[in-house]
């Protein structure tokens, strides 16, 4: 492999790695969106038993 | 801290979805690359370091685009105030930045093989790029030391808007200067160069535009979804 070679193999790697660590890290922020949705939806299943007033049995 | 306003946000429908756009980036990279190292013919001066042409320029073209597309969408928002024009300002700036980055990596490789340095001084056209990164760059200090609201909205697109001014600038700079050695190859005349290398350059452009879109479109659905999910969790609370 010839130095022109090598330089220029570095720069299209560099493109490659930068746009996959963004890549990367949309992933990361999604995955914590993920799981504030399901905790928000857990809330809101929960929500309605709790408000419910208590019946009286018997 | 939310990247958007207090104000609520809409989300926009567009004509072309994000899973299609991902495959047209994909398929428009993937050709420009086997343009690139298996069907370009080598520079006659430059020998195969001018491969990466290809990708350097494209990049440049599209941070100018970026930073162009942060400017209108300011703009837009100081006239319309349109809470939506201040978040797609937001991720237009933050995408010109991240490909402006690549542009000097990318370009101080290219220098260090053809002029034997990583940077020169000396070159206009090098600090008007980095004076124009350094600005959008400093864009993200005033947005984050400002509290979310109309008034970061409005700071943030005047910002925006005096630093497209620099875009200009940077692109002629290499076209005004009497003494240079970074190479012009879009000239009053068109481009010289032609054959493989024009497509080669084409098909690259395109897939440089296309990616950077799709990107842009991927961090604006996740900041959206981010703002919408804080308005839940503030009507919850």
């Amino acid at each position: 492999m010839t130095n022109a070679e090598k330089y220029v193999t570095a720069a299209y790697c560099v493109v490659f790695a930068l746009v996959l660590l963004y890549v990367v890290i949309i992933a990361l922020k999604l995955t914590r969106l993920e799981r504030e949705v399901d905790e928000l939806a857990d809330k809101a299943e929960r929500e309605p038993d709790d408000e419910r007033e208590p019946a009286r049995v018997g | 801290m939310p990247a958007g306003g207090t104000m609520p946000l809409v989300g926009r429908s567009y004509r072309i979805s994000l899973p299609a756009l991902a495959a047209a980036s994909l398929v428009l990279v993937t050709t420009a690359l086997v343009l690139v190292f298996f069907v370009a013919p080598n520079d006659a001066d430059q020998g195969f370091s001018q491969r990466i042409f290809y990708f350097h320029v494209s990049i440049a073209f599209t941070s100018y685009l970026l930073f162009g597309l942060g400017a209108w969408k300011a703009l837009v928002h100081l006239w319309k105030r349109d809470p939506n024009a201040d978040l797609e300002s937001y991720v237009a700036i933050h995408q010109g930045v991240i490909f402006g980055s690549l542009v000097l990596i990318t370009g101080s490789i290219w220098a260090r093989i053809s002029w034997g340095h990583w940077w020169l001084w000396s070159e206009n056209q090098l600090v008007l790029f980095l004076v124009l990164f350094l600005f959008y760059a400093a864009y993200f200090m005033l947005r984050f030391s400002v509290d979310a609201g109309p008034q970061r909205a409005n700071l943030c697109a005047v910002y925006a808007l005096f630093g497209v001014v620099l875009i200009p600038v940077s692109f002629l700079a290499i076209r005004l200067a009497q003494k240079f050695i970074h190479p012009v190859v879009f000239t009053r005349h068109g481009a010289s160069f032609g054959g493989w290398i024009m497509v080669t350059y084409l098909v690259s452009q395109a897939a440089i535009i296309v990616l950077a879109y799709t990107l842009y479109r991927v961090e604006l659905s996740g900041k959206r979804l981010d703002t919408r999910l804080r308005e839940l969790r503030r009507a919850y609370a």
